[in-house]
């Protein structure tokens, strides 16, 4: 009946996102987005704490934009796809 | 982004049950009581998401559902009982905000790209949809570029992927008119359902939100319009489907 997203298995860390490879997902802000549902996504597909999750949201918020995952491009492109399937504004790009 | 304050435009012109929105239950999901006219509305608006998703253009040409929301009559039934003038995007409102990059406003990757072959394979195959965003705004926001700075990489993402979002857009609009009885009343969801519930009520208020040009001061805007104006009947909507959406997350938090 409902098909919700896959989510993306990945422990949970209160670590900073750096994106040390080479590959990052950016969410956009748009004026639509509630802030308690973006966190609620982050922590949903990313397993991120709420913590966190707050603070890439507010990042997003106030800075129009923030990394919220590094790795492959693969890996990349599979949390835009998710992140899009929840509505959000989301991007691959190549970290130079 | 968007934060819902306590009370918004509309609140206080509703008498529903749902006036108090989404609440938590014991054992996870959450629970809503809505009034006969509730229930259309959001059945109305989801079937139309589902309507607008549901088709698969061709390459550069716009599909036959994809002049749906905000079209002929957007909540017409439901609402109004007639069709309001299209507020239209304005040539002040590119798409979701302004500082991003741009791929669901005009030009990037649109439609001038000539048509490309591994287009035509791909759907021989059955695999996919096009490779270019749609024309209609709406749902350019709904299935958005995934590579701001790279049009053949955006090409072959959504070539692969847009007709899997699609699918599930559409099935969260089918789980939410499964779940929600056309006279109303009590709504009790599982936390899955909650989540799915969650992503179709986005998804209708990012529809709105384009076609209202809704920005992020949109609340003191609101409060300017003239009543007379057919976009407040809209807004109230709007606002609505965003507390709504507010307690539901909080239900499931």
């Amino acid at each position: 009946m409902s098909v919700a997203p896959a989510e993306v298995e990945r422990p949970e860390t209160d670590q900073e996102v750096v994106p040390d490879t080479p590959w990052i997902t950016i969410v956009w802000n748009d004026p639509v987005n509630l802030m308690s549902y973006v966190t609620y996504v982050f922590q949903q597909v990313f397993g991120y704490s709420k913590r966190k999750a707050e603070k890439l949201m507010l990042d997003v918020h106030h800075k129009g934009r923030a990394v919220v995952s590094s790795g492959t491009r693969e890996s990349m492109e599979r949390d835009v796809e998710v992140l899009h399937g929840y509505g959000l504004w989301a991007t691959v790009s190549h970290d130079k | 982004m968007s934060l819902r304050r306590k009370r918004g435009a509309g609140d206080s012109e509703e008498t529903g049950a749902a006036l108090n929105g989404f609440r938590g239950v014991r054992g996870g999901g959450a629970t809503a009581t809505f009034v006969p006219s509730q229930a259309a509305i959001i059945r109305s608006l989801v079937t139309q998401i589902a309507e607008l998703v549901g088709s698969e253009p061709g390459p550069g040409e716009p599909g036959p559902g994809e002049q749906g929301l905000g079209g002929p009559g957007l909540i017409e039934d439901a609402f109004t009982g007639r069709a309001p003038d299209r507020p239209g995007p304005g040539p002040g409102s590119p798409g979701p905000g302004s500082t991003g990059p741009g791929s669901t406003g005009t030009g990037l990757g649109g439609t001038d790209r000539p048509p490309d072959p591994l287009d035509d394979l791909a759907r021989l195959l059955g695999q996919t949809g096009p490779a270019t965003p749609p024309d209609d705004p709406v749902l350019a926001r709904l299935l958005p570029d995934a590579y701001p700075d790279d049009i053949e990489a955006a090409g072959d993402f959504r070539r692969f992927t847009e007709q899997e979002l699609r699918n599930g857009k559409a099935a969260a609009a089918r789980t939410v008119l499964a779940t929600l009885p056309e006279e109303g009343g009590r709504v009790r969801l599982s936390e899955e359902e909650g989540q799915v519930w969650l992503r179709a009520l986005n998804d209708v208020r990012l529809a709105l939100g384009v076609r209202l040009s809704i920005t992020e001061d949109f609340e003191a805007r609101a409060a300017d319009l003239d009543p007379a104006d057919p976009r407040s009947a809209y807004i109230w909507v709007y606002d609505w489907l965003t507390f709504l959406q507010e307690t539901l997350v909080h239900a499931l938090w």
